[in-house]
């Protein structure tokens, strides 16, 4: 254990900042998954590879001489139609049936895009530069790649026009019909199957402007989409499904405790104190659960 | 209807026996000499997987064509039997055992990254079959006295042990603090081990002892520690991506350090795609093109790069060197043994001391190379932004002199 984050101030200032950068992004993943998940009674277990895939168009846009940051428009567009195309093979298949074949479904698709992705693109980690230099704060004590705060900013943006769009447009009003209650929306003339495809390609789009981010901040690999599920799953459990300002709140946390974690426990414990929490956070929730039964009883 | 039915289901069940059963092999067929490898062509370490490939293959036709081998007053050609393990150890094991039990495999090339060296060895050795692998150096593999395990590669508790000392030859023999950053595999521990070696010998400080994960992609809260200490030098080893997040986040966060010295930076293409940011890394590499090593085959390291480039068309990685080399230590135990007997070979092999354009080869007890010593390499680059691998340490082999300190990101 180690406790220099609370000992400089300033660490404790960058800690927060890099976590709060982090967490809006993890946030934007999450919320294309609470909106299927909602919608459909889905769990995608490849969201995270959805998001790797993204973050793959926009770096072959980089190879070949196009600044990544419009992987942000091409990405999302080129997975929208990847996403129905998923629906449509596999999803539809399984949408009415129980959660545990949806995970294994959805799981397989992710084993196949992994490798997809490994035969595809090769097994080497790459990353796409955006050339956009670094903001200093506080006498140069606190520094914030301006490549975080681009991606951060895309996100807040992405999740405000999508909170616009389910509320005003016809499909999104579709949409949200389809999740309150779907027999009742179809027999009212709503025709879920199209909305269903389309929830999952706004998913997968989700997931490609946050994979054209992650590439211009991080690093993308075939085989790194896993963690960006997992935190995705944690942030919707603790939210809840429909609770937009919840996934953001608890993606904004999500990313400090990070940081913190990767402080106080050392990088390598970072993933492993998410899985520790999603863990507590679910015997919590039962717990609580199991005395509301008790109290019903 | 029915019988044709059955004929289709008849002639599927024998085509698939077919290509189940036993193709035997044995070691030596007519005039070739049988070598079996496992090597990752998918999943994820299939990127070098096909490096070790490619040199494997390099050096079988270079050897084929200029004559082969002699053995007994004939010559032999070599061929090589390719499974491909998919980056998996457990797969690793079962191929070698196939290629042993099953093919007839009576010697073996190693496969890529100490992991699948780790679980190729234990079946290899169980059947005496002589093994020489260029891709795994973890120091783990030459502590269990195997006999029959001959690595071409430096140990990696040598890779940046020479970077210590070379910070402290620069602060006039007065030990140095040092921040570490490595990830928790067998080879970056074993990286570490060598730096903490050369630490205590040196009397050098450590201040900063990070371990990194698998599913490592920010780095950020290291650096930030490592602005507040502000150590002599920074050590950093975490395969490809290691190498890939230092370098954009040093780079993003202005991290200033003295001396930055890393592994995997020729396989993470720093000095080709990461230009400027990389700018005076230090780099602990096997082989470098330059150094000047001859043998009968590839001539030197120059001609090497230029002969593979030609065929595979791009720059060799290290990886693919020292593969090459592999074959021909093979080729001189096989001549010098005479025989095809494992238990010859395998002391022809224990007695090598060779140059190669690699370098010179000499197995300690354990199997490693112990005469070959690692090099360093710096990122520099010119005024056109245009970024080269320099040699710079050891002296005998450096071509450009060590830029020491690295220059603070805000006079850049």
């Amino acid at each position: 254990m180690d406790f220099m984050v609370f000992q400089y101030p300033m660490i404790t200032v960058q800690a927060c900042l890099d976590g709060l950068l982090l967490g809006i992004l993890f946030a934007l993943i999450a919320y294309g998954m609470a909106l299927q998940w909602g919608v459909m009674n889905i769990i995608n277990i490849a969201q995270g590879d959805l998001v790797i895939l993204g973050g793959y168009i926009a770096y072959f846009m980089y190879l070949y001489g196009i600044h990544p940051a419009w992987g942000v428009i091409v990405s999302p567009i080129i997975m929208y139609f990847i996403g129905v195309g998923i629906y449509k093979l596999v999803i539809n298949k399984v949408v009415d049936r129980d959660l545990f074949i949806s995970i294994l479904a959805t799981f397989g698709i992710s084993i196949l895009f992994m490798q997809l992705m490994n035969f595809a693109f090769g097994a080497d980690v790459v990353l796409a530069n955006s050339g956009y230099g670094t903001t200093m704060l506080f006498d140069n004590n606190v520094t914030l790649p301006n490549s975080k705060i681009f991606s951060a900013v895309i996100s807040i943006v992405f999740a405000i026009g999508l909170v616009i769009y389910m509320k005003k447009s016809k499909l999104g009003r579709a949409i949200r019909a389809t999740a309150q209650n779907s027999r009742a929306a179809k027999i009212l003339g709503v025709d879920t199957e199209k909305v269903y495809a389309a929830t999952f390609g706004i998913n997968a789009a989700l997931c490609g402007v946050a994979g054209a981010l992650i590439s211009i901040t991080f690093t993308i690999h075939p085989y790194m989409g896993l963690p960006y599920t997992i935190r995705s799953f944690m942030i919707v459990i603790v939210a809840g499904l429909g609770n937009l300002p919840g996934v953001a709140m608890s993606g904004m946390g999500l990313g400090v405790f990070e940081e913190f974690a990767d402080y106080i426990l050392g990088t390598e414990f970072r993933i492993g104190a998410v899985f520790l929490l999603l863990v507590l956070i679910l015997v919590y929730r039962r717990f609580k659960l199991s005395r509301k039964r008790e109290y019903l009883k | 209807m029915k019988i044709t039915k059955i004929i289709l289901s008849f002639i599927s069940a024998v085509v698939i026996l077919f290509s189940t059963s036993v193709t035997s092999f044995a070691k030596v067929v007519g005039d070739k000499i049988v070598l079996g490898a496992a090597i990752s062509l998918t999943g994820k370490y299939s990127s070098n997987g096909v490096h070790t490939q490619n040199g494997y293959n390099m050096a079988v036709d270079r050897i084929n064509s200029m004559g082969g081998v002699k053995v007994g007053g004939k010559t032999y050609k070599f061929e090589i039997i390719y499974y491909d393990d998919e980056s998996n150890p457990k797969r690793a094991a079962q191929l070698a055992e196939r290629l042993i039990s099953q093919d007839g495999v009576e010697f073996m090339l190693g496969p890529y990254s100490s992991g699948l060296t780790k679980a190729i060895a234990p079946v290899t050795e169980k059947y005496g079959v002589p093994m020489v692998e260029a891709n795994g150096a973890s120091r783990s593999l030459f502590t269990k006295g195997y006999k029959y395990l001959f690595a071409v590669l430096a140990p990696a508790n040598l890779y940046l042990d020479v970077a210590i000392d070379l910070a402290v030859e620069k602060n006039n023999g007065k030990p140095v603090t040092v921040a570490m950053a490595f990830e928790q595999d067998a080879f970056s521990q074993d990286v570490r081990l060598g730096v903490l070696d050369a630490i205590k010998r040196t009397g050098s400080k450590k201040v900063i002892d990070d371990k990194l994960p698998k599913e490592l992609n920010d780095m950020a809260a290291t650096l930030v520690k490592v602005k507040q200490m502000k150590p002599d030098v920074l050590v950093v080893s975490g395969h490809t991506k290691g190498a890939l997040t230092a370098i954009r986040q040093i780079a993003e966060m202005k991290v200033d350090v003295p001396m930055l010295a890393m592994t995997h930076c020729d396989a993470a293409k720093l000095s080709k795609q990461h230009g400027k940011n990389s700018q005076y890394a230090l780099c602990a590499s096997q082989w470098h093109k330059t150094l000047t090593y001859k043998d009968n085959f590839f001539k030197d390291g120059m001609k090497y790069a230029a002969d593979f480039e030609k065929e595979f068309g791009y720059d060799p990685p290290y990886q693919s060197a020292e593969s090459s080399a592999a074959l021909l230590v093979f080729k001189d135990a096989f001549e010098r043994a005479n025989s095809f007997d494992q238990k010859k070979v395998r002391d022809a092999l224990a007695a090598t001391n060779m140059q190669t354009f690699y370098g010179n080869i000499k197995f300690a007890e354990g199997g490693q190379n112990v005469d070959k010593p690692m090099v360093l390499f710096q990122v520099m680059c010119d005024g056109s932004g245009k970024c080269e691998n320099k040699v710079v340490a050891p002296t005998k082999w450096a071509s450009a002199k060590l830029i020491h300190p690295i220059p603070k990101w805000s006079e850049r």
